[in-house]
This record gives structure tokens, C-alpha cells and sequence, in this order.
């Protein structure tokens, strides 16, 4: 049963195909107090793929998406067994320091959350915290580098001084992303990045999306279809705490295997 | 005919009238209570409140007015003999020359003061307390007594006859006008909002007649001293002579040693407040588990419910040894009552004030702030530092500023534990004495009303209200400013 769960859940074919696993998971299982939100989840997330996760509300795709950079943490019922991995390192090891962690597997948050300071002290808040950067002219060339690829550059530079929280909805989501760009995470999972905007900055984030894989690898959450199908490479399907089926966005769309995946595809629940 | 007869018929008229109101109602609707426009209760109520309310508000006019008119009609039908022989009896031989030889054509003739003598003489007669009155009088007021007796009986039962007409006249319109239209509810909805406006203008007006109370009695102290040698003068020493011969009794009213002295005290107490509150706050809203915050919170705010009194008693036998102690440990003078112990006591009792408003801006600040700064990979405490207290930071200023006025305001911890001299001196070792202590001082046992030394305690009482209302529209003004931002 156990090596079965495996083989339907693991590509086999990737280690052919020249992919490197970035993160993997086996058997993650999370408690909120006595209820159990994950079964098991065994999924592998490839260096420089954009994975989406999909599923109804509740499924626990977003209590998974922060297991992996122990999120999780920050609720006290919250309780997380199985086996977390990036590169070779066990993410839920006690040993292990969480502020390491979260600096290279960074967060894009669902709302839109700049700190209440100049889109400037935005950028440099991580880079400071870790001591990236120390001379202000090095701060200048991250502030300058994070925008630039977040692709928010041109529409603030003659403005960096002046609050986050003054531009606008999808403004603000790309500065979320250029701050945790500026920590040059490896990692960086987005948890709905684009359902609190409107369509015109969530093609701006989607697009976005697509040039930082070169550099990134990306884990996002969405509700919305198209958009799993327009940015990722591969797609995991979460049902009730289960993982059904993960695989290339393109088989998961046109052929999918379980009839659960089909079923929230094609619209009839979810 | 007692008022308090008049005021029972009218409950009872108006609780009467809601049970009319309402059957009314009912019959009216034919059975049908959804075809009337209001609920039943809401006609009741209609009949009640008119049947009640305007007869009540007459008796409360009345009684408001009744006093000083029987006094005037009183006073006017004395005839000048009557005046003459009680002026004889009870005012000066000094006095009574002149008012005989001036010529007297009634009680017009006498001062304000004999005037209001002679008129408790006449209402203790007139209430049968003869043995108040000096029996040489009697015979010269009995006339006048028995006047206010029969003008008192007169309007009690004219009142009593009005309000009857009022509340019946009342009744019979608004039984009338109840009909299946009728917008009782919005009739009742309407009375309702002039309570609560009355409401709030009765305390709003009290507001303002305290302050005009303070206005005028410190603008009887400005007569006697100047203003500035008030707020500027180094000196304070209120004794002024009650007889001329009176050794070291020259008045020096120099507020400035008070307002440095309340300012000491209040600096001290912040230095205590502001930490242990602030970053008890921060530890039970983002440390503590919920389960140490639940029982922490409450018992620190025990602190808030412990009398001032109580303070005053362990500022004075614990804290203020213990500081003298340290300081002689020290080799530092130290007096008994020194600014330092009164002020980590006020400290204390201030602690649960801060705590707890700064725990509610902590927790309004967004818990995306923090996920954010979390995901970057800050810690707890940087989270705190670089993004929780700089959202909070306006919340935080208004609970500073209030704590402040309060420090400023307390009075009894200082009574006990600060002393009375009034020592220019910012050294927190030293005794000094603050605004509100010297207030009670000068207003605590029998004191001469007119002398500059009472009166001086409205002013100080003045330029401390203006204090603390500036303190807390600055407070009110950031925290404002401060919600307008995250909700």
C-alpha cells in the first residue's frame, strides 16, 4: 500500500529527464490539535519548476505550502510529522536554525503585506536581519537589483522613500516579492499571491512568475485553474488532506488519473 | 400637599396610560395586531411617555424656581416695622443706627447677609423650629412665617392640580390620536433620542460648569495675587495672617516649585511605568502562551483595582525605607519622603494602565505584518523591534500620554509618601510636594473662604485641569490617527 502511495505520487521518469529535487516530503503528516489537516503527503519539487498546488478550500494545500518553510510554527497546536527535506538537509531537525531556513526558502503572502515603512527599508529589511549587506551603496545595488526583477523598478525608483503601503494592490504584492527576492532565497513559495488583485497585476505577477523560475524554485498555491495552468510546470492536486495526484501541469489538465482530479478540473466540485 | 405625592400620582398615571395605550391599540386593530403600524407596547409606551414627561418636567421646574419666588413675595409683603424690630434684636447696635436713621421701607433696606438671616429666622418659624429662633423676634415674624406657610401650601396644591391637567389632558389626546397608522414607534423612537441627547448634555454642561467653577474662583485668586508671580515665582508658601500681629505668616504664592515637583514625581513614575508596562504587554501578547496570558492579564489588572489609598500605605511603609536604606547604603541623603519612592509606587499603580492599552495596539497590528517579517527570516524579538512597535508606535504614544495625565492628577500616594515641602529641586531623593497635594492641603479642615490661601487652590486646580485636558486631546489625537490607519 505504502510503495504503491509512492509510485503514484513520485514521478518516476524525473531522475531520467535530468531534474534536481530541491525539496521533497514523505509521509508529512500535520495535527492542529487532535485533527489531523495532512495524511502523508510524498511529493518532490524540482530546482527551477514552478509547482502549483491545487484543491478545493480546506484540502490543506496552504498548511503544506507552510510546513516547508515551518510557517507552521508560529501556531502553538500545530504539530508536523514525516520527513522535510531541502537539498540534504531535514527541515523539521531541532537542530536546525528556522532563521536559516526561512532565508532560503522565502514567502509571498496572500494579502499584500508591506511593512509600514519606505518601499526602500521594505527591500533592506531581510538583507539587514542577515547581515547581507553592510556598506549603503551595497544596499542600494539590492534595493535596485530585488525591484528590477520583481519588475516594480521603473514605476518607483524616483519614489523609493516614500511608504509601501501608499502604492498600489498589485504594486504592493510585487514589492512582497522583490523583499523576498533581496534575501536571495532558493526557495520561494507563494500562497495565493494574486486573489486579492485584479486581472491586469495578476497577469503582471503570472508574467513575473515565469522569469524568476530561472532563478527560483517556485511552490504557489491558487485557486484559480488557469492561472496553475499558465505558470507552473507541475501541478499536485490536494483533496481532504490527501495528496490525489501530482504530475506535469499539461497531463494533469488534459488526462488526469483520479477521477477526484477530473472532477475539480472540469468543475463539477470545489 | 407633598411634591413627593404629586411625583407617585404621575408614575402611576403614566403606568396607567401605557396599559391604556396598548389596549387601545389592540381594539383599534380589530384583532389584528400586524395591521397596526407599530407593535402594541410601542402605543403604550407613546401614552405613557406624554401622560408622564411633561408633567415631571413641570415638577422639576417648579421645585427649581419654587425657593427663591416665595422668598421675593415673602420679603416684599414685610412691613418695615416688622424689619425694624427684628433688625433690632439681631444686628449690631452699630449696624441698626444706621438703618433706623437712613429710613426703612422694607427688607430692600438690609444687607445681603442680615437678609438671608432674617430669612432662615422666618423658614424655621414657618417649619415649626421655633427653638432656633431668638424668642425677642418671634412676634415681629410670625406675620411673615405664616405668609410663606400659606404661599408654600398654595403652590404645592396649584402644581399637584396642573399636573393632573397635564397628565389627563395628555392621556385624552393620545388616546385619540391612536389609530391602525399611527407611527407610535416612531413617535416613542424620537422621545428616546432626546433622553439620550439630554443625557449627554447634562454631562457635558457639568464639564463646563466645573471648569467655569474653577474659572471664577481662581479669577477671585488673580485679584489678590498676580498671575505671574503665580506661574513664575520660585516660592511657595501659602500662610497669609489671619490677625496683623501674626509672626512669619507672609503669603508666597510661586507655583513654580509645585509644577516642578508634580513633574519629578510624574517623570519618576514613567521611567517605572512605561518599561515594566510596555514590555509586559509585549510579553503576554507575544511571548506568553494563552494559557500564561490568560491568567497573567487579569491579575495584573488587579493592580488597577487596588485603592490609591493602599498604594499610599506600601509607599510609605515599604518602598520609601527601602529607598532611604539604599541611600544610606549609598552614602546619599536621602529624605524619608523622597519624590523617588512616592514616584515607583505611582509607577506601579500606572503599570496596568499602560499594559493594557498598549496590549491592544500590539494586538491590532496586523498578524500579515508579522507573518511577513516571520517569512523573511527575523526572529521574534527583531519582528518586535522592526515591525510590531513601529506599527504600533502611535498607540503606544496615546497610552503614554494618558498614563501621564493620570500621574499627573493622582494625588493620595503623594499625600502620603512625597510630603509637603515644596523644595525647588529636581534631585529624586529629595522631598518635594506636587499640584494636587498642596490642593488638599489647603482644602482639608476649616478654612477661610476669602483668603488668597484657599483660593489659591482653585487656581492651582485650573492650571492642572488645563494640563491633563491638553495631555489627553493630544493622547485622544494620536490614537485616532492611529486606528484610522489599520481598520
Amino acid at each position: 500500500m505504502e510503495a504503491m502511495t509512492m509510485s503514484q505520487t513520485v514521478d518516476p521518469g524525473a531522475a531520467a529527464a535530468g531534474k534536481i529535487v530541491k525539496m521533497s516530503s514523505r509521509g508529512t503528516k500535520v495535527f492542529y490539535g487532535e485533527k489531523r489537516a495532512l495524511h502523508g503527503i510524498d511529493v518532490d519539487i524540482y530546482r527551477n519548476e514552478v509547482l502549483a498546488l491545487i484543491g478545493p478550500s480546506g484540502c490543506g494545500k496552504s498548511t503544506f505550502l507552510r510546513t516547508l518553510n515551518r510557517m507552521n510554527d508560529t501556531i502553538d497546536i500545530c504539530r508536523v510529522e514525516g520527513k522535510l527535506m531541502l537539498d540534504d538537509q531535514d527541515i523539521y531537525d531541532p537542530k536546525l536554525d528556522v532563521v536559516q531556513l526561512r532565508a532560503r526558502v522565502g514567502m509571498v503572502f496572500q494579502k499584500p503585506n508591506p511593512f509600514p515603512k519606505s518601499i526602500y527599508e521594505n527591500i533592506i529589511y531581510g538583507p539587514k536581519l542577515h547581515g547581507l549587506a553592510t556598506r549603503k551603496d551595497e544596499f542600494d545595488a539590492i534595493v535596485e537589483a530585488s525591484l528590477q526583477r520583481a519588475g516594480l523598478w521603473n514605476e518607483v525608483k524616483d519614489r523609493l522613500l516614500e511608504p509601501g503601503t501608499g502604492l498600489s494592490g498589485g504594486q504592493q504584492q510585487r514589492l512582497c516579492i522583490a523583499r523576498a527576492i533581496a534575501v536571495s532565497p532558493e526557495v520561494i513559495l507563494m500562497d495565493e499571491p494574486c486573489s486579492a488583485l485584479d486581472p491586469i497585476a495578476t497577469a503582471h505577477i503570472e508574467e513575473l512568475i515565469d522569469e524568476l523560475r530561472e532563478n527560483f524554485t517556485i511552490v504557489i498555491v491558487t485557486h484559480n485553474m488557469q492561472q496553475a495552468a499558465r505558470v507552473s510546470q507541475r501541478t499536485a492536486f490536494f483533496h481532504l488532506g490527501d495528496l490525489v495526484e501530482v504530475g506535469e501541469t499539461e497531463d494533469i489538465f488534459t488526462n488526469p488519473r483520479d477521477e477526484r482530479t477530473q472532477g475539480y478540473i472540469t468543475g463539477r466540485y470545489g | 400637599m407633598p411634591i413627593q405625592l404629586t411625583v407617585a400620582v404621575l408614575l402611576i398615571l403614566s403606568a396607567i396610560g401605557y396599559w391604556i395605550g396598548r389596549q387601545r391599540a389592540m381594539s383599534v386593530s380589530g384583532g389584528r395586531v400586524a395591521s397596526l403600524h407599530s407593535v402594541p407596547n410601542y402605543y403604550g409606551s407613546f401614552v405613557a411617555v406624554w401622560a408622564g414627561i411633561p408633567a415631571l418636567l413641570l415638577v422639576l421646574f417648579f421645585l427649581m424656581l419654587k425657593g427663591p419666588v416665595i422668598e421675593m413675595l415673602v420679603l416684599g409683603a414685610m412691613s418695615p416695622d416688622a424689619v425694624l424690630s427684628w433688625a433690632k434684636a439681631s444686628i449690631s447696635p452699630n449696624d441698626f443706627q444706621a438703618l433706623s436713621t437712613a429710613g426703612i421701607a422694607g427688607a430692600d433696606a438690609l444687607a445681603e447677609t442680615q437678609r438671608n438671616l432674617m430669612m432662615i429666622n422666618i423658614r424655621n418659624l414657618a417649619t415649626g423650629q421655633e427653638r432656633f429662633v431668638n424668642p425677642a423676634v418671634v412676634d415681629a415674624l410670625l406675620p411673615a412665617a405664616q405668609h410663606m406657610q400659606h404661599l408654600e401650601a398654595t403652590s404645592r396644591w396649584s402644581l399637584f392640580a396642573i399636573c393632573m391637567a397635564i397628565a389627563a389632558g395628555a392621556l385624552f389626546i393620545t388616546h385619540r390620536k391612536i389609530t391602525p397608522q399611527f407611527r407610535a414607534r416612531n413617535n416613542v423612537e424620537r422621545v428616546v433620542t432626546w433622553g439620550l441627547i439630554v443625557c449627554s448634555v447634562i454631562a457635558i454642561l457639568t464639564t463646563v460648569g466645573i471648569v467655569l467653577s474653577l474659572l471664577f474662583e481662581s479669577m477671585r485668586f488673580f485679584a489678590r495675587v498676580s498671575p505671574v508671580e503665580f506661574l513664575f515665582g520660585l516660592q511657595w508658601s501659602p500662610q497669609t495672617a489671619i490677625r496683623a500681629d501674626q509672626v512669619g505668616a507672609s503669603g508666597a504664592f510661586g507655583a513654580i516649585p509645585l509644577f516642578t515637583g508634580t513633574l519629578l514625581i510624574a517623570t519618576v513614575a514613567m521611567a517605572v511605568a512605561l518599561p515594566l508596562g510596555l514590555l509586559s504587554a509585549i510579553y503576554l501578547s507575544e511571548y506568553a502562551p494563552r494559557r500564561v496570558r490568560d491568567t497573567v492579564k487579569p491579575v495584573l489588572e488587579i493592580l488597577a483595582g487596588i485603592p490609591t489609598v493602599v498604594y499610599g500605605f506600601f509607599a510609605i511603609l515599604t518602598v520609601a525605607p527601602f529607598v532611604r536604606d539604599m541611600g544610606v547604603a549609598l552614602g546619599l541623603p536621602v529624605s524619608s519622603n523622597s519624590a523617588l519612592a512616592a514616584g515607583i509606587v505611582m509607577g506601579i499603580m500606572i503599570v496596568p494602565f499602560v499594559s493594557s492599552l498598549s496590549d491592544d495596539v500590539i494586538n491590532a497590528v496586523p498578524q500579515s505584518l508579522r507573518d511577513g517579517s516571520y517569512g523573511l527570516g527575523a526572529t521574534r524579538s527583531e519582528t518586535i523591534r522592526q515591525v510590531i512597535l513601529p506599527a504600533a508606535l502611535p498607540g503606544i504614544v496615546g497610552a503614554f500620554l494618558l498614563a501621564v495625565s493620570r500621574a499627573i492628577g493622582e494625588t493620595m500616594i503623594v499625600v502620603m509618601a512625597a510630603g509637603m515641602a515644596a523644595n525647588l529641586t529636581f534631585n529624586p531623593l529629595d522631598a518635594v510636594t506636587t499640584v494636587t497635594v498642596q490642593i488638599a492641603a489647603l482644602l482639608t479642615g476649616d478654612q477661610e473662604f476669602e483668603s488668597a490661601k484657599t483660593l489659591s487652590a482653585f487656581a492651582l486646580g485650573f492650571v492642572l485641569f488645563f494640563a491633563t485636558l491638553a495631555l489627553n486631546v493630544v493622547a485622544l489625537r494620536v490614537v485616532q490617527k492611529y486606528r484610522e490607519k489599520y481598520d
